[in-house]
């Protein structure tokens, strides 16, 4: 297959596949504008179209992927101005997350189906951010990356304010301020990094750093600035806060997006910049970046229990699990990096099904009231084994996806301090108190509603959009080492660089 | 040493833009006498010919190495070229906004072209001025224009209030700044920049010499609406009829940023450890005041002004941050800013009702669901004002930005982070009104030239800069490399 494809820019196209279905559907929409059922549906057709055959050209680039291979592949390079350069090429890591973000979407859109309200507006922002969320994976040059990193949220505050939930307004707003001063604090360091090594490479930047290093007191603002972005983006305690509100108010498949691959973001750029190139701030901050996490996932675990609100439940079993993540990355041990990646794509897969369950009763019902349900598996079967599925995954059952990344991320902390590792594996055991009393509150019982008598179960748009999750859960789950190999070359060789340059 | 004649003689042909402008004022004014304000639409057209093709042929005929004209009143360089291409470009778009919309109101009156090819000519003089007489000449010649601009509809109370405010205002600043040139003169001994340059390098002056060259900062200042010289700025914008707004928020801003850079990386190169505080201090309250001013504003165009207040505050970061990248950074800044800042102008004026132009951030409500091609024009360009990525005002921000990491000034750039983070919020304040919020009633269908203008300054945010920014940056570069 890979023959197929040799010499083409496949990740240029991979990338802006998405932006030109949009394009397709702005000349399409010329015409045709206007309060017009069949048009409405065109335009989501094409929107599925256009997302399914980007999965197909990721899978593509996936087969022209060396698994084993070294550094950065794919390359593509055309100058550019400013010093930068229109730079592409993937890693084990970045290639994973580009093929959960194309697995991912067109499940969006058909989660989407449901919406009347300016179509064709919704799917032109839908693919214009994909794209920018390919663009991040795909990016190595660090202007590049920046301009795709930041031009994510424009797409997303619309999507929020126009089709959220009653308080869609102050999330957006709150959404969109709190990820940008993280940001533009980050371009600072940006700048300061690009004059210093002479590169806005990440290549180079990343050759720089293991040969001669930035200097140790200079990386403390860098960390400081690129973890005010990142840690806002994961997001990471104290700054978790624009996320339970964002979640909760955003369309069902902004949500999905937003929990699956947006959230990737930030524990990809400690990955990508963080660890390597500033490995002895890195080092130093380590226990301070141990005890957010663990607050993280003993808090929002907590915290979580107490919702009414399933979105805002599943919001902070996020931030919840992202401790995980930082855990899992700071630890900087090869286990620790591998779970670390691995909990990120279960998460993705997880978190985005859980968002979807809850977008199936929303649908039907219009409430995210936890009260309001009750009883669900009298009338919906087939949902209540599906959610059933995906919230045991979320508490971490060995079988399901949830469990890998959680224990190795466990793992590598448990080598560098045991006592983090033990309180991390608290929130083990809370995810499984508010996970399962929620799955208790919603599917068991009798049906205390009445309004619920009429509900149905899962239609065939729903089975189509849940199958794949499903397999994805169980596999990942059963057979870990498929992921595992495959992100092993990046992990090791990161993991090495970092414990080598320990101070 | 040349003969007067022959240096008048060797001088004309660096002189054409210039010339060429006075000629179209001065011909204008007849013909318009001759034949009255049905001339309106034909000098307009003319003038905005004449005012581009002013500034292309500064850029057409440039000179390989800086020039002295008029025995070194005037010099023609890279850095005022590429300032009179901008300047040239953006008050020949402006100029077709006003003709479109003072024939819809109404207000044709044949002096427009004529007041507005006067107003270029003394840019022009502005950011080609060698010595402190040009400079003041230059200045006045613009101002004087620009009054007449702002007070433009007469029988509107606000704009003559407009008018009357600018003037008086501008008058101080520019009593400020002949007194500050007066030390300049005392102290050195020479109105002439080369001579101030060698005595200033000789630490000839002292703090007499700062002292002047503060002065003259203050009311540079107030002429590119840097804060805490920026009171009249709000005031103008509401009240002067809309496409002048727009004049005023481009290519006099040009002018003004040019001369100052000119006039500290020139006569004053050598006192830089003087000046580059206040220029840093001008920055850093003007991003910061700019940003929350227009937090708390309602009316469309007196958040624009807070906007643009803001936005020198990024310019002058690239002027505080020494020659090796700042000018060019601010000349790239202006060059990205001005399309977004014009086209903002010209949907504004686009959208009307009832015979009126829309005036407060109500007013746009829900404008995504009644002209969803509009409502992505105004996004795009206000993302770009905003500095967001991926368009064009994000390339300034980083620009700016990176000159100033590197000339040290890091703090700089975390306030202008800052300060950039509360301008977004009043910028998604207006996206959200036209997003968001249910539609207002229904507006009149636009002009041509009006949605042409904005859709040129929307794809100019993003799709074409990919391609021409190598380009840009180039001849930013080859402007500053000629010049300083």
């Amino acid at each position: 297959m890979s023959e197929l494809i040799a010499g083409w820019p496949i990740l240029s196209i991979l990338t802006f596949l998405p932006a030109a279905g949009a394009l397709w559907i702005l000349a399409a929409r010329g015409p045709m504008s206007g309060q017009n059922p069949g048009f409405d549906r065109g335009v989501k057709l094409i929107a599925l179209i256009v997302t399914i055959a980007t999965f197909v050209v990721s899978l593509f680039a996936f087969a022209a992927f060396d698994p084993n291979g070294e550094g950065f592949q794919l390359v593509e390079n055309i100058p550019w101005a400013l010093g930068a350069a229109y730079r592409l090429g993937v890693d084990q890591v970045s290639m994973s997350l580009i093929l959960l973000t194309t697995f991912l979407t067109p499940i969006c859109i058909l989660a989407s189906w449901t919406i009347e309200k300016q179509v064709s507006a919704y799917m032109i922002l839908f693919l214009v951010l994909e794209t920018l969320m390919i663009g991040v994976f795909c990016a190595m040059d660090i202007i590049l990356f920046y301009l795709f990193f930041e031009g994510g949220l424009i797409p997303m505050f619309i999507l929020i304010g126009v089709w959220g939930g009653s308080n869609r307004v102050y999330a957006a707003f709150k959404f969109f301020l709190y990820t940008l001063l993280g940001s533009l604090l980050m371009l600072v360091a940006i700048v300061a990094m690009i004059g210093i090594a002479g590169t806005s490479s990440i290549p180079e930047l990343l050759a720089y750093a293991e040969s001669t290093g930035f200097d140790p007191n200079l990386q403390i603002w860098l960390w400081l600035a690129f973890f005010a972005s990142f840690a806002v983006k994961l997001p990471m305690w104290p700054v978790h806060t624009w996320l339970p509100d964002a979640h909760v108010e955003a369309p069902t498949a902004a949500s999905v997006v937003l929990a699956a691959i947006l959230l990737k973001m930030g524990g990809y750029g400690f990955l990508r910049f963080s660890l390597p190139m500033m490995p002895d701030a890195s080092h130093f901050f380590t226990p301070f970046v141990f005890t957010l996490s663990v607050i993280a996932i003993v808090w929002a675990s907590l915290v979580a229990f107490r919702q009414v609100d399933i979105k805002k439940l599943i919001a902070y079993s996020s931030v919840a699990h992202m401790g995980f993540v930082t855990l899992g990355l700071f630890s900087g041990t090869e286990q620790g990096i591998q779970g670390a990646i691995f909990q990120m794509l279960s998460h993705g897969v997880i978190s985005g099904a859980l968002f979807l369950c809850v977008g199936v009763v929303y649908d039907r019902m219009h409430t995210r009231e936890i009260a309001c349900y009750g009883g669900l598996v009298n009338r919906m079967p087939v949902y209540a084994a599906i959610f059933m599925l995906f919230t045991l995954g979320n508490v971490g059952l060995p079988g399901t996806s949830g469990f890998p990344g959680e224990i190795l991320t466990m793992l590598g902390a448990f080598q560098i301090n045991a006592w983090f590792a033990a309180i991390a594996a608290t929130g083990v055991i809370l995810s499984a108190v508010y996970a399962l009393t929620l799955y208790r509150k919603v599917a068991f019982g009798n049906i205390e509603n009445p309004k619920l008598d009429a509900i149905t179960d899962l239609d065939g748009r729903e089975w189509v959009m849940f199958v794949p999750l499903v397999i994805a859960t169980l596999v990942m789950g059963l057979a870990p080492a498929y992921v595992l190999d495959f992100t092993a070359p990046s992990a090791q060789a990161l993991s090495q660089a970092y414990l080598g340059a320990a101070p | 040493m040349m003969s007067p004649m022959q240096d008048l003689m060797a001088s004309l042909p660096l002189a054409y833009p210039e010339l060429l402008l006075v000629g179209f004022a001065l011909v204008g004014a007849v013909i318009g006498a001759w034949g009255g304000d049905k001339t309106f639409g034909f000098l307009s057209g003319v003038g905005a010919l004449v005012i581009a093709s002013a500034g292309l042929w500064a850029i057409a005929d440039r000179p390989e190495a800086a020039a002295e004209l008029f025995q070194g009143a005037m010099v023609a360089d890279g850095f005022g070229v590429f300032a009179k291409a901008l300047i040239g470009l953006s008050a020949a778009a402006t100029m077709l906004l006003g003709a479109d919309h003072f024939r819809t109101i109404n207000e044709k009156r044949f002096e427009y072209p004529v007041m507005v090819a006067l107003a270029v000519t003394g840019m022009f003089v502005m950011v080609s001025a060698q010595d402190l007489i040009t400079l003041y000449v230059g200045v006045e010649l613009q101002s004087l224009a620009a009054y007449v601009l702002a007070a433009w509809r007469r029988d509107d109370a606000r704009s003559s209030e407009s008018g009357l405010k600018y003037f008086v205002l501008s008058a101080i600043s520019s009593g400020l700044l002949l007194f500050g040139a007066s030390f300049v003169y005392g102290f050195t001994g020479s109105v002439r920049f080369d001579a101030i340059a060698s005595a200033a390098a000789e630490g000839a002056g002292g703090v007499g010499l700062t002292f002047g060259l503060v002065l003259m900062l203050c009311a540079l200042g107030f002429k590119m609406s840097a804060a805490p010289f920026h009171m009249w700025t709000p005031d103008v914008y509401e009240g002067a009829p809309t496409p002048v707004t727009a004049f005023f928020a481009a290519a006099p801003k040009v002018a003004a940023v040019a001369l100052m850079t000119r006039v500290l990386y020139d006569p004053f190169a050598a006192i830089e450890a003087q000046w580059q505080q206040v220029v840093v201090a001008l920055s850093a309250i003007s991003m910061v005041w700019g940003s929350f001013g227009a937090l708390l504003q309602s009316n469309l165009k007196r958040l624009m002004a807070y906007s643009s207040i803001a936005n020198m505050g990024f310019v002058l970061m690239g002027i505080a941050s020494g020659a090796e990248r700042g000018p060019a950074a601010a000349l790239i800044y202006l060059a990205l800013y001005l399309p977004a800042t014009i086209g903002i102008f010209a949907l504004i004026l686009a959208m009307r009702r009832a015979g009126h132009a829309v005036e407060t951030v109500g007013d746009i409500a829900g404008l995504a669901q009644r002209r969803p091609w509009m409502a992505s024009m105004f996004t795009m360009l206000l993302f770009s004002v905003a500095g967001i990525p991926p368009f064009a005002g994000f390339i300034g921000k980083l620009l700016v930005f990176t000159a100033a990491v590197d000339a040290g000034l890091i703090w700089l750039a975390v306030v202008g982070a800052i300060a950039a983070v509360i301008a977004a919020a009043y910028y998604l304040r207006l996206l959200s009104t036209i997003w968001f919020s249910p539609p207002a009633a229904a507006l009149q269908p636009a002009s041509g030239t009006i949605v042409f203008t904005a859709t040129t300054a929307a794809v100019l945010t993003f799709p074409v800069l990919v391609f021409v920014l190598g380009f840009l940056e180039r001849w930013a570069d080859w402007a500053v490399s000629r010049s300083f």
